[in-house]
């Protein structure tokens, strides 16, 4: 076991690029994981067994989604691109390549971490990512 | 492209990113509700209205044997302050110019701070929001003028908060006038009464540009719903040879849960 999902040395890394970094490889796990019992349900002839992998794999979905919502909600961006994309009905290389252009509309500021989001400001969707503060004051 | 129309505008990404970066610095520091309620969102410029779970008690059915009931929802708001930013200070600011006049700008954030506060600590009644004194059951607790009895004040708040099963911790919304006395006030002893305050309260004390007084009220969440729409965003709006229009806009909702998970702070009369 080591610290794989660092491609940099972490030391030289933000804080909060170190927690990006982990809830990305969570991301990885959990859609590896469904990948896994996908694959598992589809051979098992035993139906107790497959009753107790589908539920399991529910678990799976529940964390996957929570993970790509913490990252989207650091990810102005990112985030913008998946409204376009997620839920939608028709094309999805189309809905993506509209999003991606959108989005594009706005300042830069795609990467995780870099300029404009660590000073909390979206740039995809001109909003100023302010959002809550609770807690904060004197 | 958003309904903010920012890729419309003659700005460089350098422009929008000077402008972003003061708007942010300008609002932050007032924006007291936030620091003080539940916020949930951004939901985004297509959310119209919170779910209140309810509906209307009138059968609004013509037919015979079909029951008709409308929900009953509340809309957001939609806050918009406008603003100028002269083409030739952008032009600077490309050339890395680091005093760009944000006049307009400045003050068009204070004015959407103050709105928000008001609406959410006190009320606006023609845009259909209760706030959150305006709410709470509690008789406001008078303070003196001098502010020497301003930790009893707060303190009996508290305990008025806990005599109605209203745990904590707490926070306080302090209007212009009461924040710089609180800052700048030693009691007795030269003890701050800030953190006199803090002790008693156990949360935040916050500035709140367009409060009167000041609001105590619990934090223990679930009694104070902020929802976001459109989270604080610049738009633009046109631009002629000299200046570009633009504006700070959000929509939201705001609605007491619990009212009477919060007790005023007024001044005494005739000041």
């Amino acid at each position: 076991m080591g610290f794989d999902q660092y491609h940099e040395p972490p030391e030289e890394l933000p804080q909060q690029t170190r927690t990006f970094a982990r809830l990305c490889a969570s991301l990885t796990e959990e859609a590896e994981a469904i990948g896994w019992y996908e694959q598992r349900l589809a051979v098992e002839q035993d139906p107790d067994a497959v009753a107790v992998m589908s539920d399991a794999v529910g678990e799976e979905y529940k964390h996957f989604s929570m993970d790509l919502e913490f990252l989207l909600r650091r990810t102005p961006k990112w985030r913008a691109i998946a409204k376009g994309v997620l839920f939608q009905e028709g094309d999805i290389v189309e809905h993506g390549e509209a999003a991606e252009a959108a989005a594009d509309d706005g300042p830069d500021g795609d990467a995780p971490g870099a300029g404009e989001r660590a000073e909390g400001i979206a740039s995809g969707n001109g909003s100023l990512g302010i959002g809550s503060l609770r807690g904060e004051g004197l | 492209m958003s309904h903010l129309l920012r890729g419309h505008a003659p700005i460089t990404d350098e422009g929008w990113r000077l402008i972003d970066q003061e708007a942010r610095e300008r609002l932050l520091p007032g924006l007291a509700a936030r620091r003080l309620v539940d916020f949930s969102g951004p939901k985004g410029w297509e959310h119209s209205a919170t779910n209140l779970g309810r509906v209307e008690n009138t059968n609004v059915s013509e037919l015979k044997g079909i029951e008709a009931n409308r929900r009953v929802v509340q809309p957001l708001l939609e806050l918009r302050s406008r603003f100028t930013v002269s083409r030739a200070e952008l032009r600077d600011g490309d050339r890395g110019a680091e005093d760009v006049d944000f006049t307009a700008l400045d003050a068009a954030a204070q004015r959407i701070v103050e709105a928000e506060n008001t609406a959410v600590f006190h009320s606006w009644p023609k845009a259909g929001v209760q706030g959150i004194a305006a709410a709470s059951p509690h008789k406001p607790i008078v303070r003196k003028k001098s502010f020497e009895d301003y930790p009893g004040c707060v303190a009996r708040a508290v305990e008025l908060l806990l005599r109605n099963g209203v745990a904590g911790p707490y926070g306080i919304a302090l209007g212009r006038e009461d924040y710089t006395s609180v800052v700048e006030t030693t009691e007795h002893g030269g003890y701050p009464l800030l953190d006199h305050l803090r002790q008693i309260v156990k949360g935040p004390l916050v500035w709140a540009p367009g409060v009167k007084g000041a609001v105590v009220i619990s934090m223990r969440g679930g009694d104070f719903a902020f929802e976001s729409g459109q989270d604080l965003s610049v738009g633009y709006d046109s631009h002629d040879a000299e200046v570009v229009s633009l504006y700070i806009e959000e929509s939201y909702s705001f609605r007491v849960l619990t009212p009477e998970a919060a007790v005023a702070i007024v001044a005494p009369k005739g000041r």
